[in-house]
């Protein structure tokens, strides 16, 4: 089989032949709007932005393996920080989960393509410019952003290099430009579900990934607006002479505080929803379970979204917030821990007897639940108020928070990529290597972000270049991982290229899973369905043979 | 590529026809969806302009600056907003014309609605011009002008999206069922004079 695609690839036959496959690689280079060329775009584009980002971890790591600051200087380590978050949260996981749902949706709900093609592609081609905006502050005579990435003012605002065209300035536009982007999407993704969805996909037959992907687009639609509005006053601010955020003339640096994180708490829902849409999509199959618990998990995900838009003020905590303020949003915060707490109990649930299939995105999915549920603890342990002041501030925050975009998000992406890499390349990918990758990913992951806990509860504080030489022993060690983490994805990337240009021709349900994606072949036809399906029966009918969606075809 | 749907076709004899689901073939409730779920997130971004000035306004002891009145509501003021808020009726004339196919009609008086916004604009410029205070005045300056213009920017893409219109009102056979087109666009412009009623009375009636 592998043999045949070679020499297929290497002896072009047929002219026409050779043509077709020449369109087909430019097509991604251009304005195309079919959904599934617009969803790689956005892949390959984010994961290009994380290694950038990825690469800038590696040089902070190094910066922190010893406790002085001998690496690079102050002003750059602080714009590594800020870069490294700002491309991590705007330019990988925003656009890949993006990605991975454009390429999706229309397909699990039955549909030719997105809503509105145009806007799609339109939403896609306002991000590389927004990142390469970014990137290139670091020409700039003073250097990039050094804020960190929620900018906070007077901080944010202070310019002290005096250009006009300064960091600050550039990292304002690009947020600005992707906010722009990202609504674009938002509305997209929310008309496609509500409108676009096949005769009989009643919504308590949609899967747990289309609900994900619904709720998070949901809260970009009702949440993005403020973020982008509050970025926008801070731009006034720099630049036109505004004093909307300025102490001394009459404004109140308090409201972008809550401007920002009005967005910037739900936007964490945002991420981490469709991460466990892709959970609940890859535990069943590779357990050969229904979901548990389909409806409550469907729910749970709807109330997550609404629980997160209540919380925002945890992160004010220790910004001088009256205490009746305090104590209310620490209950709501303890409240998202219900919600969670359903689904993780349905994928146990889900695994509990079943027949475990441990191929690589099971094992993403395994390993990311598991990190998720340590991640959750750490959360629920800083929603509590006076834990959270005594933390404030400290690498506890740090460990926590890459616990959930890293070992939550991030794997689950992987995952996902693996699970659907045949269905979006028609190829089969490497499982010895997949394998290879995700115990790398695995402990580097642990051994990176495992030792923030302790440093924080000891008091080493972040944003941080140099330090007290006590806390040297857990940031060797975090480092190390660090390092590892940065390997992990060699193995990731040959394995996608070499698979892609050679891999084995994958048949059109090679995990024999349920769900509309899987009935048409690898990769999709250009229309997705001759005939748009009829849909009878809920998600996840595995193990009952008589269903329609459990008789996979596997010719191609 | 029978053998994959062919199962959908058997089963679609055996079970009950599929009923639920969206709507695919509707394209003007698809476009008309879209064009509120935008609006609703328009109008979060005002909301949060509007949040940040209430905000500011109410924690910010003196408002206004020694020397400075405030924004001033003069007889223009009143009179361009009166044209701004009056030219929804006259957009919603329009529309009517064209549901009857009155496609003349429908054309004269979408021009006027444009003309309208663009008095609108031509006032709103001159106001700005005769306050006594600027973008750097405290923040009182900063949040009138930021508000107020974006708010004549939404005015200006509304004119924008109206000459589009009234451009594809010429192409033979294009209007002749009616456009969902023209009604997005008249539900933008309903949207940008409801917005205005908000920003003057916080701005000018607020004293």
């Amino acid at each position: 089989m592998t043999n045949n695609s070679i020499q297929n690839i290497d002896s072009p036959i047929d002219p026409e032949g050779s043509q077709g496959e020449l369109e087909e690689w430019w097509r991604y280079f251009t304005f195309n709007k079919d959904h599934k060329v617009i969803g790689i775009q956005y892949l390959v584009t984010a994961f290009i932005f994380f290694l950038i980002a990825g690469f800038m971890a590696m040089v902070i790591r190094g910066e922190l393996i010893t406790p002085e600051s001998d690496l690079v200087d102050r002003p750059l380590y602080n714009g590594l920080f800020t870069m490294h978050a700002t491309l991590m949260i705007f330019l990988w996981i925003v656009p890949s989960l993006v990605g991975l749902a454009n390429f999706l949706v229309p397909l699990m709900i039955g549909a030719k393509d997105m809503a509105f093609p145009f806007l799609n592609a339109l939403s896609f081609w306002m991000v590389p410019p927004a990142g390469i905006l970014l990137l290139s502050s670091f020409l700039l005579p003073a250097g990039t952003a050094q804020a960190g990435w929620w900018s906070y003012p007077p901080l944010s605002t202070q310019n002290p290099s005096g250009y006009l065209l300064n960091g600050q300035l550039f990292w304002c536009l690009s947020v600005v430009f992707l906010g722009i982007s990202s609504i674009m999407a938002a509305v997209n993704f929310v008309t496609t579900i509500i409108r676009l969805r096949a005769p009989g996909m009643i919504f308590f037959r949609m899967p747990i990934f289309i609900w994900s992907v619904f709720s998070a687009q949901l809260l970009q639609l009702i949440f993005l607006p403020s973020l982008t509005g509050g970025v926008l006053l801070l731009l006034c601010d720099l630049s036109l002479g505004t004093n909307f955020f300025q102490p001394d003339r009459g404004g109140d640096p308090m409201l972008y505080q809550h401007m920002f994180w009005f967005y910037s708490h739900p936007t964490v829902y945002v991420w981490a929803l469709p991460a466990f849409g892709i959970f609940s999509e890859i535990i069943p199959a590779f357990s050969r379970n229904p979901l548990f618990g389909y409806r409550s998990v469907a729910m749970a995900t709807l109330a997550l979204a609404f629980v997160s838009s209540i919380v925002w003020v945890h992160h004010l905590f220790a910004s001088g917030t009256p205490e009746w303020m305090r104590i209310l949003f620490m209950f709501t915060s303890e409240l998202a821990a219900v919600p969670t707490g359903i689904k993780v109990f349905a994928w146990t649930a889900t695994v509990w007897r079943g027949k475990l299939h441990m191929t690589t995105p099971m094992l993403f999915a395994l390993g990311g639940v598991v990190m998720f549920l340590f991640g959750g603890i750490t959360g629920v342990m800083l929603g509590a108020m006076p834990f959270d002041l005594h933390v404030n501030n400290t690498y506890f925050i740090v460990g926590h928070f890459h616990y959930i975009v890293y070992n939550t998000i991030t794997l689950a992406m992987f995952g996902g990529l693996y699970f659907w890499f045949p269905k979006i390349t028609g190829r089969m990918y490497n499982e010895g290597w997949g394998k290879i990758h995700f115990w790398l990913t695995f402990i580097g992951a642990n051994l990176t972000f495992f030792p923030m806990i302790p440093l924080g509860l000891q008091g080493m504080v972040r944003r941080v270049a140099s330090y007290e030489p006590q806390y040297q022993f857990w940031n060797v060690v975090a480092s190390l991982g660090a390092f590892l983490l940065g390997v992990s994805i060699l193995p990731f990337i040959a394995n996608v290229v070499i698979s892609w240009l050679q891999g084995t021709k994958a048949p059109n349900n090679p995990w024999f899973a349920t769900g509309l994606e899987w009935k048409i072949s690898s990769p999709p036809p250009k229309e997705n369905f001759d005939e748009i399906p009829t849909v009878t029966a809920p998600p996840y009918s595995y193990g009952k043979p008589k269903t329609w969606a459990s008789s996979p075809t596997t010719e191609g | 590529m029978e053998n994959i749907f062919g199962s959908f076709r058997q089963l679609r004899r055996s079970r009950i026809q599929g009923r639920g689901g969206g709507k695919p073939e509707d394209d003007r409730g698809k476009v008309l969806f879209g064009v509120l779920a935008f609006m609703m997130s328009e109008s979060l971004v005002f909301m949060s302009f509007i949040t940040a000035y209430i905000g500011l306004r109410l924690s910010t002891s003196p408002w206004q600056p020694p020397g400075v009145s405030g924004p001033k509501l003069s007889s223009e003021t009143i009179i361009t907003s009166v044209v701004l808020l009056s030219s929804s009726l006259v957009i919603y004339l329009a529309e009517r014309a064209l549901k009857r196919r009155k496609v003349n009609r429908f054309r004269w008086l979408w021009a006027t609605t444009t003309a309208m916004g663009a008095y609108f604009l031509y006032g709103e410029v001159k106001d700005w011009l005769s306050e006594d205070f600027s973008l750097s005045t405290g923040a009182i300056g900063g949040t009138f002008y930021i508000i107020t213009g974006f708010h004549g920017l939404h005015v200006f893409v509304g004119m924008l999206l109206q000459t589009i219109m009234l451009f594809r009102s010429f192409i033979r056979g294009n209007y002749d069922k009616g456009h969902y087109g023209v009604t997005a666009v008249s539900w933008f412009w309903h949207f940008v004079d409801a917005i205005w009623v908000i920003v003057f009375s916080i701005f000018f009636l607020w004293r």
